[in-house]
């Protein structure tokens, strides 16, 4: 299916300023794109919020990223998705946004000391470190 | 380092990198792991469904459904979650789904003004230009033109519907049954219905068009 379809998408691509290549799989441009939509949906189906009250959340942080000149082409899409769902998670009271920094961080340290390749994990000196 | 457990690897700068958002997603994991909000697993589970099962694949089977069974369209057109349930799909944001049918009058695409609204359970994850604001706004506008740049051109006598979905409404499109298609069976149709058909930028294809 990518044969027609790609030619069209292409066409618009440069019919269409800053309108991005389709490049037509089920589209996730990083992994992490769909462990966001993944935990979304997880969230969902545990009851957390209604898809009305994640549509108004998403909206929100779309129009507030093009109010500080996102261009909103579709690829930044996923970045607002998740600072939508940091949101909706900080306003439920799973988890608010300094604990969400200080797991950042932590992550960030674990990164820094696993030999490049190996897989990262996460352990409790790694915390508190900044 | 000294200690009996040291890392062969002495290169300083060797350690590893994760970008800013895979640092943030990672957090947020293991936050919602620890007390309880999601498991690994399950949400292995939904990636690989996005992937693999659940794709513009689904949607397609309900269209060639469609086709094939004039009872099964009738259903449809009327109450569409209604009817794709009874395929034994579990829709997961789609309980208000609506289909919407092309005929040789009426042509429909659609659309979502406000953020992305979309059948992920039939259509998969929505292709990249859906979710962009070109296309959002000049759908809108000048939907002829939009579907001239997908390169489809449709007779002046055609008239186009604008549908705008909402986080309630979904909206599926049944596009027209290709000429030359009689006697295919539903696997064959199905075969025939791409993800752009299902949201009105595009045809069905023709037999044999591959």
């Amino acid at each position: 299916m990518t044969d027609r379809n790609s030619t069209a998408a292409q066409r618009v691509a440069q019919a269409v300023p800053g309108f991005p290549i389709d490049d037509n799989g089920p589209v996730f441009r990083e992994p992490w794109e769909a462990q966001a939509f993944a935990m979304t949906l997880a969230l969902y189906d545990r009851g957390l919020f209604t898809w009305p009250e994640w549509a108004a959340l998403l909206g929100a942080e779309i129009k507030r990223a093009r109010e500080r000149g996102d261009p909103d082409t579709g690829e930044t899409y996923y970045r607002h998705w998740l600072a939508a769902l940091e949101r909706m998670v900080a306003q439920k009271g799973v988890a608010d946004a300094s604990t969400l920094t200080r797991y950042v961080e932590a992550w960030d340290h674990a990164a820094d000391r696993t030999p490049h390749g190996a897989p990262i994990e996460l352990r409790a000196e790694d915390f508190g470190r900044g | 380092m000294t200690t009996q457990d040291h890392h062969h690897d002495h290169d300083h700068s060797g350690g590893s990198e994760l970008s800013e958002m895979q640092l943030r997603v990672r957090a947020l994991e293991t936050i919602l792991t620890e007390k309880g909000y999601v498991e690994p697993a399950a949400l292995d589970a939904i990636v690989e469904a996005c992937e693999t099962r659940i794709g513009p694949h689904n949607g397609a089977r309900v269209v060639a459904k469609a086709w094939a069974d004039p009872a099964f369209k009738k259903a449809l057109l009327e109450d569409a979650s209604k009817a794709v349930a009874t395929l034994g799909h579990l829709p997961r944001v789609g309980e208000h789904l609506v289909a919407v049918e092309n005929t040789p009058q009426t042509h429909n695409i659609v659309v979502c003004t406000l953020c992305s609204c979309y059948p992920w359970d039939l259509l998969g994850l929505p292709p990249v230009w859906y979710k962009s604001t070109p296309y959002r706004s000049r759908t809108v506008k000048d939907p002829r033109g939009v579907l001239r740049d997908f390169g489809v051109t449709l007779p002046d006598s055609t008239e186009i519907r604008v549908w705008d979905s909402t986080a309630e409404t979904r909206f599926v499109v049944l596009p027209m049954r290709p000429a030359g298609s009689a006697g295919l069976s539903e696997d064959e149709l199905a075969k025939l219905v791409t993800r752009d058909s299902m949201i009105g930028t595009g045809l069905a294809r023709a037999p044999g068009a591959a």
